[in-house]
């Protein structure tokens, strides 16, 4: 079943247009992983799909399970099952991590404080990671590492439809990479559809994309499989370009 | 009545409107109203049958509100015009009031929607109950009585312990301070009068519950709290109004005498209705070795003033003021707090945390003074404003001065910004702009709520809750 649909996708951020015309298709289950160099729109076309208000689309649509969430509230996209584990997640002085997972339990799956609490502490333990992080402040004062883990423990709570991830390996170390490419593969296993955006490759080591696309310059300008991420690891994005025509499907 | 759903009835409210209630009208014994004038205050204190002194102790404040100036930083009450509020109103009560079930249907209503009685039942000692310009309510539980415990309303203590009262009364703040604390010292009714003996400690909280019942009145409760060597006491103050149209105007005030090795914990939670001018004088004296705790939360009402004071009189003297003040809508809270270090080895705490939202305004105004011969007194000032959006504000006026060089004063404040990014992350958890804002807001005082009886931070929470909530606060 189709589950995300995106076509002819125009954003623009402050009056520039980053993204300028992006087709694909996501099929429910499926992992596609999305590659790019800085500033080819990457995390544009990430925050476009949750909605982020500063990301407006000036042509094209979204669809979402065969409905169209273009123009939806982040908070009604991600009801529907539309999570995204943010690059860089800010900080919310004075929120605990504790409060903000129960209200996050409430809202996307219907879960009271009470059973939401255990389910945490168990999340929490299912994953190895260290539960003093539950009393802090949300992400406040966290290190690159533990605020990507962080993002993966709501990932696994929540269990979303669609789980959209904008660069969960970078700044993390060899270890909590394992950890995070871990859940990913955990939930993709368990029906989530995964779109994986990443600069380089090497949390595919630990996955099994059924596709890649390549965007530059705000289009995709390949999809292929897995052998598109050895040709950009041996000869950078540049060789895609040349390229881009012999392996586009 | 259903007392024990009544907590739950507040959680489950829709508006604020359903917890404050709406005002209806309701039959006044007296009133008196017009321009402010000797024959006015003859009158009131004929009333209230007073002992000579305190007519002559009102006459004299009477002039000094007639000679003092309108103080200059009072901006806003334009609109208050003295002549054509209602300055003193007593409901038509019965004579005895034993019980909650003595007091007209009314007024026992307005208590009941605030789920005073079960406070009362489960959490505290004593409770006093001011609804205008009267005490209508007072009861102290036998235990504590028995221990030597002075709670009445302000006016039976000037009967009853004439020279208890006299000794304190407008010594800690004095009628001359300014206009508006000459206004009350000429007006004041109502009210709550505590002492407690040396040594004894008060277990639970005592609380005196404020309401005004309707437009366009002035209200002027006095609360004198005396706390004798090495006592301990709570004191915890609710403020309330219904919702009606035309402003009101409170000009309270709070005098407090910690002696020696005494603790006070003192506590307001007010939420006054949206068209409300609300003015506080408060002020501790705070004696060797004493301690004296302000939390000061307002909420509600359309312009406050308040800035608890502290004046740390004798060698290791002690306080701590926290003050937290929302301003949600076209409102403005004028809030700080003052210290005065008199005394060696004296310390000072004070934390402000102020909130703006949808065009709300904040000033903090704060004054820290160490006195030359202060020695090793030390002083923090912590001052943090969040705001919500772009048409709030937030403004800081700290002052402080230390005369003495071996004392120190740290200062600290910060400003938090709810953007875009914040709000788009809990959004994109599936938590609305307006649940973002209360848990924001929530967390940001977390620190201060934490020394607040449950009961109490449950309905707190649930006024911020309704504060942001898609209907709105109340306007």
């Amino acid at each position: 079943m189709l589950m995300l649909k995106v076509e002819n996708l125009h954003v623009k951020v402050a009056d520039k247009e980053i993204l300028k015309g992006v087709d694909f298709e996501l099929a429910s289950g499926e992992l596609h992983v999305v590659m790019g160099p800085n500033g080819s729109g990457k995390s544009t076309l990430a925050l476009t799909i949750a909605g982020h208000p500063r990301y407006v689309v000036t042509e094209g649509r979204i669809l979402f399970e065969g409905k169209d969430i273009t123009y939806a509230k982040p908070e009604e996209r991600a009801k529907k099952g539309i999570f995204l584990s943010f690059q860089h997640p800010v900080e919310v002085e004075g929120v605990k991590v504790i409060n903000f997972l129960q209200r996050t339990l409430k809202n996307l799956r219907g879960i009271d404080e009470v059973e939401a609490y255990d389910m945490i502490f168990k999340a929490v333990e299912d994953l190895g990671f260290d539960s003093s992080i539950l009393s802090r402040e949300l992400n406040v004062g966290f290190s690159g590492g533990e605020r990507k883990k962080l993002e993966m423990l709501q990932a696994y709570l929540v269990k979303p439809k669609l789980l959209i991830l904008d660069e969960p390996d970078s700044g993390v170390d060899v270890d909590s990479l394992k950890v995070i490419a871990g859940v990913i593969a955990k939930l993709h296993s368990e029906g989530t559809a995964i779109l994986l955006i990443t600069h380089y490759g090497r949390i595919l080591e630990y996955l099994n994309p059924q596709r890649v696309h390549v965007l530059k310059e705000g289009k995709l300008v390949v999809s292929g499989g897995m052998e598109l991420v050895k040709l950009i690891e041996e000869k950078g994005f540049a060789a895609v370009e040349e390229n881009g025509t012999a392996v586009k499907a | 009545m259903g007392q024990q759903s009544r907590l739950e009835e507040i959680l489950k409210a829709g508006s604020l409107e359903e917890i404050l209630g709406t005002a209806v009208p309701y039959p006044k014994e007296i009133e008196l109203k017009g321009e402010l004038t000797r024959d006015m205050i003859e009158e009131l204190s004929r009333i209230k049958n007073e002992p000579d002194w305190m007519l002559r102790h009102r006459l004299k404040a009477l002039e000094l509100f007639q000679k003092l100036p309108m103080p200059k930083w009072v901006v806003g009450v334009e609109e208050l015009d003295l002549e054509n509020l209602t300055l003193y109103s007593k409901p038509e009560i019965g004579n005895e009031v034993k019980d909650w079930d003595d007091l007209p249907e009314n007024i026992r209503r307005t208590f009941e929607r605030l789920n005073i009685p079960e406070i009362e039942k489960k959490f505290l000692s004593g409770l006093t109950a001011v609804f205008d310009s009267e005490s209508v309510y007072s009861n102290l539980k036998a235990e504590f009585e028995k221990m030597g415990i002075i709670m009445l309303p302000m006016e039976e203590a000037v009967q009853k312990y004439p020279d208890l009262v006299k000794k304190y009364f407008g010594r800690v703040f004095p009628a001359g301070e300014h206009k508006f604390s000459a206004l009350h010292h000429a007006l004041w009714s109502g009210g709550v009068f505590v002492y407690v003996p040396k040594g004894v400690r008060i277990p639970f909280p005592v609380e005196a519950f404020f309401v005004i019942g309707s437009a366009l009145e002035g209200q002027f409760e006095h609360t004198l709290l005396v706390a004798d060597e090495g006592s301990y006491i709570h004191f915890i103050e609710g403020c309330s109004a219904p919702m009606y149209k035309g402003f009101s105007f409170h000009d309270g005030m709070v005098e407090i005498y910690a002696h020696k090795n005494a603790t006070v914990k003192f506590t307001t939670i007010q939420n006054w209705s949206r068209n409300v001018i609300n003015f506080n004088n408060k002020r501790a004296i705070i004696e060797e070795n004493a301690y004296v705790e302000w939390i000061e939360g307002s909420i509600g009402s359309q312009i406050t003033y308040t800035y608890p004071s502290s004046v740390l009189k004798g060698e290791g003297a002690r306080t701590a003021q926290y003050v937290v003040s929302l301003s949600n809508g076209p409102f403005m809270k004028d809030t700080g707090a003052k210290t005065w270090h008199l005394a060696p080895n004296t310390s000072s705490k004070i934390v402000s945390k102020s909130i703006s939202a949808n065009g709300g305004i904040n000033i903090y105004r704060g004054l820290v003074r160490i006195l030359k011969g202060a020695r090793n007194s030390t002083a923090t000032v912590s001052c943090d404003s969040l705001i919500l959006d772009e048409e709030s504000k937030a403004y800081t006026y700290p002052h402080n001065q230390s005369d003495e060089p071996t004392a120190s004063i740290i200062h600290e404040a910060t400003t938090g910004k709810l953007g875009e990014d914040k709000l788009f992350y809990m959004n994109s958890r599936g938590i609305s702009e307006e649940e973002a804002k209360s848990l924001i807001v929530l967390g940001f005082i977390s620190e201060i709520l934490e020394g607040l009886p449950f009961e109490y931070v449950e309905v707190l929470k649930k006024v911020i809750e309704l504060e942001f909530s898609e209907v709105g606060g109340v306007g």
